[in-house]
C-alpha cells in the first residue's frame, strides 16, 4: 500500500485547505462560460480526491474512490405572459467510497478541506467495517485499464449559463403568446432547465478523471378549454426531448415556431372521438416508444433488479435469473435488435468515463430478438464471468455505473438503450401509416406505469390519431394501451428506418434507495406492433 | 474543528441566524429573503440476504431570494462562507434584474409568530451510530438467512434536518426535525411470494424492528403461489400503505387557482369549483396541520407564512381550497399555503375488522407506479404489490395474483365503508385502512 507521502508526492501535489477557485472566478462574470472546453481537473480538486484516497487507504480500505462534482442547475418558469420562476442552484461536495474486507461503505461531505474530506473518507471506512456483519460474497470489481489523466466534454457548443435570463425567458413568452393565439387555448406553461455537472474522479488503482456534462430541456404545455367550459385538453409539457447539449438545442428545437402546432394539437383534442376499447395495430412514434423501451426493456435488464438488489423499492425483473434467460429468453422478432450505449452523440446518459471509472462500450442487450446482456458496473461484471466466457466475450463492465451528485454513491444506472433501425429498408412515420389499415398512431409520452417486475405496463400519449385505410382522420381520446412485456415486443412487424430515427429521453429516472435521479435517451424509428390491447380510460364522477 | 465520526453536522437555530444575518448585510436590493437547509442523512441498505451500499451524508444550502422592484430572482449555493453569501446575494440581484417583472410578486411578509411543533425532532434519531443500524438491519437479516425459503430487502434511512427562513422585514422562521424510516420486503425464494412493511417515525426507538420482521415474514409465506383472479369491480380492504399511495392525490387538486381554472378534479364542469359540496363520503376529513403529533412538519411555507390547521374536506364536504399569498389577496381571502403534511382522519374499523366483516373483498399491503390518467377526475392508474389476497366470509382465503387499476381516489372514497385508524405511513403523510366498494380492476399482472 502506498503510504500518504508517497501518494501526494507521485501526483506532485501539497495537501492543504483549498478554496475552489473556479467558483470565485465566474461571480465577477456572470454572462461568460463557467469552465472553458478544457477540463483539466482543478489542481486543488486533485489535491481533495488525493487526500480522500489516502485517508481511505491508512483507514483500512483495499480499494478507494472520490468524486468531487460540482453540479449547476437553472430552472425558469412561466405561464402566458408572466416569469413564475428563476432559480439558480449551484452546489458542490466530495463523495467517496471504500471496499474494506469486500464490503461496501460511502461518506459524503460538503466541507472541501482535506480535514473535510479524511473525516468523509474514514467514516466510510466505519460504515463498511459495521456493515461486515452480514455478508456473504465479497465484493470483487472487474478489471478496468487505469485512465490516469483523462478529459471529457458532452457535445455542447453554447454554454447555457452564456446566455442572460432576460434572454431565454423572452424565448419562453414568445413562444406562449403564439399558442396563446390559437382559439380555446386558455393557458400555457413553458419551462427551461438546465444542468451543468464538473465531475472529477480518482480511484486507489489510480485513474483520475475529469468530464464535463451539459444536460438541456425545454418544456411546453398548452392547455384548451372547450367554450362551454366542460373539456379540457392539454398537449405537452413533454413537446421537446430533452438532450445531452447545450443552448443551441433550444434554439434548435424552434418553440416558437411549432408552438401553434402544439397548441392547434390540444384544441382538435377538445373534440377527440373516445376510443372504442378493442384491439388495434399501434403505429408509436420515437417519442411515445422511448418511453416504453425505458420502461419494459431498459429497466429489467438492469443487473442489480435481476438479482435482487432493488427488490425493496424499484423492484426486481422477469428477465431473471440470467443463467435462465441469457441467450435463451426471446424478447422479440429476429429483426429486433436493441443496444445499450453510453456513447451516442447528443443522449442524456452519454459519457466518457463512469462512476467506476470505465471507459463504457456498446453492447446488445436483445440481439435479433433474444435476450444477450444485462446493464454492468464492475463489481456486476463479475456476476457474469461463467457467460461472457462460454461466449468468448470480454469480462468487463459496461460502464454504467452513475451517482446524480457528489452526496450520493454510485450504483448501476440505465445506459442509453436503443432499438436498431431497419438497415434494409428506410421506412419513414407516413410509411408505416400507409401500411396500416386500421390503427391508432401515438405521439408524445403521457401516463406511463409499469409492474415491478415489467411484465404488465400501460401507456397512454399525448396526441393520438385514428387510422383508417392508411390515412388518419382524426384524433382519439382516452386512449391508453396495455401490454405484457413479451408479447408486446414480439408483435413489433415494422421497423422504421435510418432516417427517422430519433432520440427520445427522460431527464429524471429514479431508482435506488435513497432515490437517485438519472437522465437517458432511448433511440428508435417509429416502429408497428400488430394487435395490441387498448383501454378507454375515460370516467365520470 | 474536529468532530466524531457519529456526530451528526446540523446547523443551530443561532447558527441558521449568523447566516441568516451574513448573507442579508450583503443586500442591496429591495429586499431579500434567506432561506437555509441543512441536512445530515445516514442509511443503510441491505438486499439477497446481505447488506448491500451504505452511506452519510451531510449539506447545508442557502439559497437567496432578491427582490428588486417588480423582479425577482433566486440563487442557490452551499458555499456558506462569507464569501460565498456574498456571491450569491451578488448573483441573485444580477439575476433579478435581468429577470421580467413579476405582476404576482408579493411584498415580504414581516416578523411572524410560528405554531410550536414538539415531538419533530429526537437526539437518538439524529445519533444513532452506523453499529446501531446495521443490528437493527439483522432483526429481518438474521430471521431469513436462518431460513431456506425467504430472502430479504430493506432499507432503514435516517435524516436529521434544520430549516430556517429569513428576510429583511425582519421575518426569522426555523425548525428542525428528525426522521427514522425503515422499510422492508421478504420474498420467497421460489419466487411467487413477497410481502412489504414499513414504518416512520420521528424517534427511532419507537420502531419496533423485531416485530416487523415477524410480521412480514409470515405474510411472505402466506403469499405464495397466488391464484389469478378475473379482472373487474371488487370490494377491496386498503392497508394504510395503500391509502396514501392512492388517496394522497387529492391534495393536490385542492389549488384554488387551479380548480378555478377548470383544471382540477375541484372544477365544476361548466365553470367555478365545487366548494361546500360534498365531494366524498360523510365519513372523511382531510387537514393538513405542523403540529398534529402524527404529522409533525415545519410550522411555516416557503414564503415565512404561518401554516395552521386546514380542514380542506369536512364530513365529505370541501371546505376550504389552497391559496398563496397572490391568489388569497385577489380573492380577498385568507392565505392557507401549502404546507403542513396531508393527513385523512380515521375511523374506529380495525383492519382485522374490516377482514372478519367481509364476505369478499381484495385486501391489498400497498400500490405501486401509480400516475395520474386525467387531472379532471383524478382517475389514476398503477399496480397492487407485495401481499394481494381474496378475502371470503370473513377471512383471508387464499393470496392472488396482482392487479392493475384504473381509478379515482375520489370515487373510491364515495363507495366507502369503513375507515380504522390512522397511521403515519412516511413523514407528513397519515392514512387510514378503509374498505371500498366497486374499485376498478382493468387487468393482471405476473410479477410476485
Amino acid at each position: 500500500m502506498t503510504s500518504r507521502r508517497e501518494f501526494l508526492a507521485s501526483a506532485g501535489l501539497a495537501a492543504g485547505t483549498i478554496a475552489l477557485a473556479s467558483r470565485q472566478i465566474e461571480a465577477a462574470e456572470l454572462r461568460s462560460p463557467i469552465l472553458t472546453a478544457s477540463t483539466e481537473p482543478d489542481p486543488a480538486v486533485k489535491v481533495l480526491l488525493l487526500e480522500a484516497l489516502t485517508a481511505a487507504k491508512l483507514a483500512g480500505a483495499s480499494w478507494a474512490d472520490a468524486r468531487v462534482q460540482r453540479q449547476r442547475r437553472q430552472n425558469l418558469g412561466t405561464r402566458e405572459q408572466q416569469v413564475t420562476n428563476v432559480l439558480d442552484t449551484d452546489t458542490i461536495g466530495c463523495g467517496v467510497r471504500v471496499l474494506v474486507d469486500g464490503t461496501w461503505g460511502f461518506s459524503a461531505t460538503r466541507q472541501l478541506t482535506a480535514e473535510g474530506v479524511a473525516r468523509a473518507a474514514r467514516q466510510a471506512v466505519a460504515l463498511a467495517r459495521a456493515n461486515r456483519v452480514a455478508r456473504d460474497r465479497q465484493v470483487t470489481l472487474a478489471p478496468s485499464p487505469v485512465h490516469a489523466n483523462a478529459s471529457w466534454k458532452s457535445s455542447y457548443t453554447v454554454d447555457p449559463w452564456s446566455i442572460p435570463v432576460e434572454e431565454k425567458v423572452a424565448l419562453l413568452l414568445r413562444a406562449n403568446a403564439e399558442a396563446m393565439k390559437v382559439r380555446n387555448i386558455r393557458f400555457v406553461n413553458s419551462s427551461l432547465s438546465f444542468v451543468k455537472e464538473e465531475r472529477s474522479y480518482a480511484n486507489s488503482e489510480g485513474s483520475m478523471v475529469a468530464q464535463d456534462v451539459v444536460r438541456s430541456w425545454v418544456t411546453m404545455s398548452s392547455t384548451a378549454i372547450s367554450d362551454d367550459r366542460t373539456e379540457v385538453a392539454v398537449r405537452g409539457p413533454e413537446v421537446v426531448q430533452p438532450m445531452g447539449r447545450g443552448w443551441e438545442y433550444v434554439l434548435e428545437a424552434n418553440i416558437v415556431g411549432n408552438a401553434p402546432l402544439w397548441a392547434e394539437q390540444a384544441r382538435e383534442k377538445l373534440t377527440a372521438k373516445p376510443v372504442e376499447v378493442g384491439r388495434y395495430d399501434l403505429i408509436l412514434h420515437p417519442s411515445q416508444l422511448f418511453l416504453t423501451i425505458h420502461e419494459s426493456i431498459g429497466h429489467p435488464t438492469e443487473l442489480d433488479r435481476a438479482m435482487g438488489y432493488e427488490a425493496n423499492y424499484a423492484g426486481t425483473s422477469f428477465i431473471a435469473p440470467p443463467d435462465d434467460v441469457l441467450g435463451k429468453l426471446r424478447l422479440g422478432p429476429d429483426h429486433l435488435t436493441i443496444r445499450g450505449d453510453r456513447s451516442q452523440p447528443n443522449a442524456l446518459a452519454t459519457i466518457g468515463y463512469d462512476d467506476d471509472g470505465v471507459q463504457p462500450d456498446e453492447f446488445d442487450i436483445v440481439k435479433n430478438g433474444v435476450f444477450w446482456d444485462y446493464q454492468t458496473t464492475r463489481e456486476q461484471a463479475e456476476w457474469l464471468r461463467p457467460w461472457y466466457e462460454q461466449n468468448g466475450m470480454p469480462v468487463r463492465s459496461h460502464g454504467c455505473s452513475y451517482a446524480q451528485s457528489w452526496s450520493d454513491v454510485a450504483f448501476q444506472r440505465m445506459p442509453n438503450v436503443s432499438i436498431v433501425p431497419d438497415q434494409q429498408v428506410d421506412r419513414t412515420w407516413d410509411d408505416l401509416i400507409a401500411a396500416t389499415d386500421r390503427g391508432i398512431a401515438m405521439i408524445g409520452r403521457a401516463s406511463y406505469s409499469i409492474d415491478q417486475q415489467r411484465y404488465n405496463a400501460q401507456f397512454g400519449a399525448q396526441v393520438c390519431y385514428e387510422v383508417r385505410g392508411g390515412k388518419i382522420v382524426g384524433q382519439l381520446k382516452d386512449v391508453a394501451y396495455v401490454m405484457r412485456t413479451s408479447e408486446f415486443w414480439n408483435a413489433i412487424d415494422l421497423i422504421g428506418g435510418k432516417s427517422s430515427y430519433e432520440l427520445g429521453g427522460t431527464f429524471n429516472d429514479g431508482k435506488g434507495q435513497p432515490g437517485q435521479s438519472n437522465a437517458v435517451s432511448h433511440g428508435c424509428p417509429p416502429c408497428r406492433f400488430r394487435d395490441v390491447n387498448v383501454l378507454n380510460t375515460g370516467r365520470a364522477l | 474543528m474536529k468532530r466524531l465520526i457519529d456526530e451528526p453536522i446540523i446547523l443551530s437555530r443561532s447558527e441558521c441566524e449568523g447566516i441568516v444575518a451574513r448573507a442579508l448585510r450583503a443586500n442591496t436590493a429591495d429586499a431579500c429573503r434567506v432561506t437555509v437547509n441543512s441536512s445530515y442523512d445516514t442509511n443503510v441498505r441491505f438486499a439477497d440476504n446481505q447488506m448491500s451500499t451504505s452511506g452519510i451524508s451531510d449539506d447545508a444550502s442557502v439559497s437567496i431570494t432578491s427582490f428588486v422592484g417588480k423582479r425577482n430572482a433566486t440563487v442557490l449555493t452551499n458555499d456558506i462562507t462569507d464569501a460565498g453569501l456574498q456571491r450569491a446575494v451578488a448573483q441573485a440581484e444580477a439575476l433579478a434584474r435581468l429577470a421580467p417583472e413579476d405582476p404576482e410578486q408579493m411584498p415580504e411578509l414581516g416578523a411572524q409568530e410560528y405554531a410550536a411543533v414538539p415531538g419533530a425532532w429526537s437526539d437518538r434519531t439524529a445519533t444513532l451510530s452506523a453499529a446501531e443500524r446495521a443490528r437493527a438491519a439483522l432483526t429481518a437479516l438474521e430471521r431469513a438467512r436462518g431460513t431456506a425459503d425467504l430472502t430479504v430487502a430493506g432499507f432503514i434511512t435516517c435524516s436529521a434536518s434544520a430549516r430556517a427562513i429569513g428576510n429583511s422585514a425582519g421575518l426569522f422562521a426555523f425548525h428542525r426535525s428528525t426522521s427514522a424510516n425503515y422499510t422492508l420486503t421478504i420474498r420467497t425464494r421460489d419466487g411467487t411470494g413477497s410481502s412489504w412493511s414499513g414504518a416512520d417515525d420521528p424517534d427511532w426507538a419507537r420502531i419496533d424492528f423485531g416485530a416487523m420482521a415477524e410480521r412480514t415474514v409470515a405474510k411472505s409465506r402466506a403469499s405464495r403461489d397466488p391464484q389469478a383472479l378475473e379482472p373487474g369491480r371488487y370490494a377491496v380492504i386498503f392497508e394504510p400503505q395503500a391509502t396514501a399511495d392512492l388517496v394522497g392525490a387529492v391534495r393536490g387538486s385542492f389549488n384554488a387557482r387551479a380548480s378555478e381554472e377548470g383544471r382540477t378534479a375541484m372544477s365544476k364542469p361548466g365553470g367555478g369549483t365545487k366548494l361546500g359540496e360534498r365531494i366524498v363520503d360523510p365519513r372523511v376529513s382531510f387537514v393538513s396541520d405542523p403540529a398534529d403529533p402524527q404529522l409533525l412538519t415545519a410550522p411555516f411555507d416557503g414564503d415565512g407564512l404561518p401554516l395552521q390547521r386546514e380542514l380542506w374536506v369536512k364530513d365529505g364536504v370541501l371546505q376550504q381550497l389552497a391559496y398563496d399569498r397572490f391568489w388569497a389577496a385577489r380573492n380577498g381571502v385568507r392565505p392557507t399555503g401549502n404546507g403542513g403534511g396531508f393527513k385523512m382522519l380515521g375511523g374506529e374499523t380495525s383492519l382485522d375488522a374490516m377482514i372478519a366483516n367481509a364476505e369478499r373483498a381484495i385486501l391489498v399491503t400497498r400500490l405501486w407506479y401509480l400516475r395520474p390518467v386525467n387531472a379532471r377526475t383524478l382517475v389514476y392508474t398503477g399496480l397492487t404489490r407485495d401481499g394481494t389476497f381474496l378475502v371470503e366470509n370473513g377471512r383471508i382465503a387464499r393470496s392472488i395474483k396482482n392487479f392493475r387499476f384504473n381509478d379515482s381516489p375520489l370515487i373510491l372514497l364515495n363507495n366507502l365503508d369503513a375507515l380504522g385508524p390512522s397511521v403515519r405511513t412516511e413523514n407528513g403523510s397519515v392514512f387510514p385502512p378503509l374498505k371500498a366498494r366497486e374499485f376498478n380492476f382493468t387487468s393482471l399482472s405476473d410479477a410476485v
